[in-house]
């Protein structure tokens, strides 16, 4: 009996292990493969040569062979457009997730507490966006109206008189759920220590800040990640902005990187030979864009791992409240 | 039935044949009537803490709720002369955009969009939803801390890359190419077809963009994004089970797969449950971001759901469209929580 036992545990774990590693490894391959790709030769890449490692080669002799190539960075770095956008990028995720979190963590405080009077409107407030969307074009009308509005404000007449970029900080990026996880954790924080700093006389902002704020490091940080990340990723609403108000300029990185796929390689199936191409040829582009692709990921890589210990943490508190 | 009500209040003096009112009752229809004032008082006393509410409750009007008024679009008539797309210009036009797209000239490019939508939704749910339970149980399996960490690192990764990113990376390995030169996964799914004409065909023109293909193609890619991801919360159930429920099932004789249907399933069957009714709720709310992106002429017949539709429309048909789909989906969401309410005595809102 107990040797059964031992068997069918061994297989299982094999089985786990063999699972899980080779699962982990799908998910790196995708990142290897276009680190691969942005130092290979737009040779190799338009041929596609490449499966794990940089390929070169595929001059006059057409043969292809291991090795490094730094030619796509070379043109990226000097490509003025992708820093702009890449500068965009920068802007709208930092100013973005501050503004994000202040508001998040301000009504979150507020929703926190029992003696809140119409906690449960606002909280239905907040929630019931969560079922119910407008949908796509009336949103996209609505951020037209508050752009113009903004527009007005600052003296000018249409929303393309402004940075729009300042519409996609301020009006983009926003997360009930979020929201509710710090509410969760402000709500887990006990009254005891509150109490005790009102009778040194602190005040509603000083026991935010020096009560609350401290006992949620986890779920702030956890919450910061999530803001950060949608707003470093975020493209659909900032590419129909933008477009829709001929403002380049304020493209981030992935309208860029989506734009350049359309245009510049044939990747999409949507490459037009007619039109006037930013690079040389669709070879060019594709290596270029992997670059582009390893550069835009590159923070979220280095982010990433400092962080990842404290989501986990951070969402199994707020999830699902019993 | 009147005075009995009357009664509980009021008490009848004999005597004198007034009715009087206690003191208790008195206060309350006090406070009753000073509940305003009670109110105002309090909110002006916690006035900083409404201040706190107040930029977050602006934002959501200014940009969730504000675009909902726009939602009357709806029953406007885009094609008013002179209204330049201005939907404050356009002549009110009933329940016919409703009508052009369920049963008019409409319906032929609703309806198919509507079914894509629910199939992409119902084969993301089907292949989506155990997967992260199968991994949580192997992660489980796996002992060794730095390996552990090691796999939770890259299986999480994926979650965090954009939609443009891996969609990116996506066509380009499934890249399509006459020449017999295909992307990298692109070549290693045609070595298990050679004799397949119509996979030959997909891949010359790129089999993401072939409509036979699409469905699974997008529903792969979505495992890779999220199902690390949403394996955290049934692992956390899982290494919650007691390790002596383990010890007495092993004391008991039973193997792994026995310790597995009898220990652990019924120990994270409450948080499978919640997680599959929260999943049915958001059946509909389909990543329209991720489709859009990877729609094309090719897959269209497969691809095009009711956003996308919406957003080529991007007029009072495609207002109406979207939101039919939009409410259909909170009666699904509403209607799943209160189910698990009722059920598990758990809900997320």
């Amino acid at each position: 009996m107990k040797r059964k036992t031992e068997v069918s545990e061994l297989i299982f774990k094999i089985v786990a292990y063999v699972f899980m590693v080779v699962f982990a490894l799908l998910c790196l391959y995708p990142l290897i493969f276009v680190l691969a790709g942005a130092f290979s030769s737009s040779e190799a890449v338009s041929s596609n040569q490449v499966v794990l490692w940089p390929v070169i080669g595929g001059g006059a002799d057409g043969a292809y062979r291991f090795g490094f190539a730094v030619e796509a960075f070379k043109y990226a770095f000097n490509y003025n457009m992708f820093w702009v956008s890449y500068a965009n990028t920068i802007f709208v995720a930092f100013l973005g997730t501050v503004w994000c979190l202040v508001y998040s963590i301000l009504g979150a405080y507020a929703l926190s507490k029992k003696r809140l009077i119409g906690r449960h409107g606002f909280n239905f407030f907040l929630v019931f966006t969560m079922w119910f969307a407008a949908g796509i074009i009336p949103t996209f009308l609505n951020y037209k109206v508050t752009g113009d509005t903004l527009a007005t404000l600052v003296g000018g007449k249409t929303w393309s008189d402004i940075d729009l970029k300042w519409l996609i900080v301020l009006a983009m990026g926003m997360n009930a759920t979020n929201i509710i996880l710090l509410r969760n954790s402000f709500e887990g924080v006990p009254t005891e220590i509150e109490e005790a700093a009102r009778i040194d006389g602190a005040t509603e902002l000083q026991v935010l800040m020096n009560v609350y704020i401290p006992m949620s490091k986890a779920t702030i940080a956890t919450v910061a990640l999530f803001f950060g990340i949608s707003r470093w990723n975020g493209y659909f609403w900032a590419y129909k902005v933008s477009n829709a108000a001929n403002q380049s300029y304020s493209w981030p990185v992935q309208v860029l990187v989506r734009d350049i796929i359309e245009k510049e390689t044939d990747i999409t199936g949507t490459y037009n030979a007619d039109n006037t191409h930013d690079f040389q040829s669709v070879g060019q582009a594709t290596s270029t864009l992997y670059s582009f692709i390893v550069l835009s990921i590159i923070p979220i890589l280095v982010i990433y791992p400092f962080i990842q210990k404290y989501f986990a943490k951070g969402v199994n508190m707020g999830g699902v409240k019993e | 039935m009147f005075k009995m009500k009357c009664d509980d209040f009021l008490t009848y003096d004999e005597a004198t044949g007034t009715y009087s009112m206690p003191a208790e009752q008195q206060v309350r229809d006090q406070t009753e009537k000073n509940r305003w004032r009670t109110i105002g008082l309090a909110v002006l006393k916690d006035w900083r803490l409404y201040a706190m509410l107040l930029p977050m409750i602006l934002v959501y009007v200014l940009w969730r709720y504000a675009p909902m008024t726009q939602l009357l679009g709806a029953f406007k008539d885009y094609k008013t002369p002179g209204a330049n797309g201005n939907t404050d210009n356009m002549n009110w036009y009933g329940v016919n955009n409703f009508l052009d797209i369920f049963v008019g000239s409409q319906a032929t490019k609703f309806w198919p969009a509507f079914r894509n939508t629910f199939i992409i939704a119902f084969y993301n749910l089907l292949f989506g939803f155990p997967m992260p339970i199968i991994l949580a149980l192997f992660f489980n399996e796996i002992k060794s801390n730095v390996v552990r960490s090691t796999v939770q690192v890259l299986v999480y990764l994926p979650k965090f890359l954009s939609t443009v990113i891996v969609t990116s990376i996506a066509l380009i390995l499934l890249n399509g190419s006459d020449k017999g030169d295909y992307g990298a996964v692109a070549k290693l799914i045609s070595l298990f077809g050679p004799n397949n004409v119509p996979l030959k065909e997909a891949l010359v023109g790129g089999i993401f963009f072939d409509a036979r293909y699409f469905r699974a193609l997008y529903v792969i890619t979505e495992l890779w994004e999220h199902a690390g991801y949403d394996s955290i919360v049934f692992f956390a159930a899982v290494i919650a089970v007691s390790p002596t429920s383990y010890e007495a099932a092993q004391i008991d004789g039973a193997g792994k797969m026995q310790q597995m249907r009898y220990v652990v399933i019924p120990s994270i069957l409450s948080t499978v449950v919640i997680m599959l009714i929260m999943k049915i709720g958001g059946l509909l709310s389909v990543g329209y971001e991720k489709v859009y992106l990877l729609h094309s002429t090719g897959n269209d017949s497969a691809s095009q759901i009711v956003a996308t539709l919406a957003n080529s429309w991007g007029d009072g048909k495609g207002i109406a469209a979207e939101m039919t789909n939009n409410l259909i989906g909170m009666i699904l969401v509403i209607g799943a929580n209160t189910v698990s309410r009722k059920a598990a005595n758990v809900s997320l809102y």
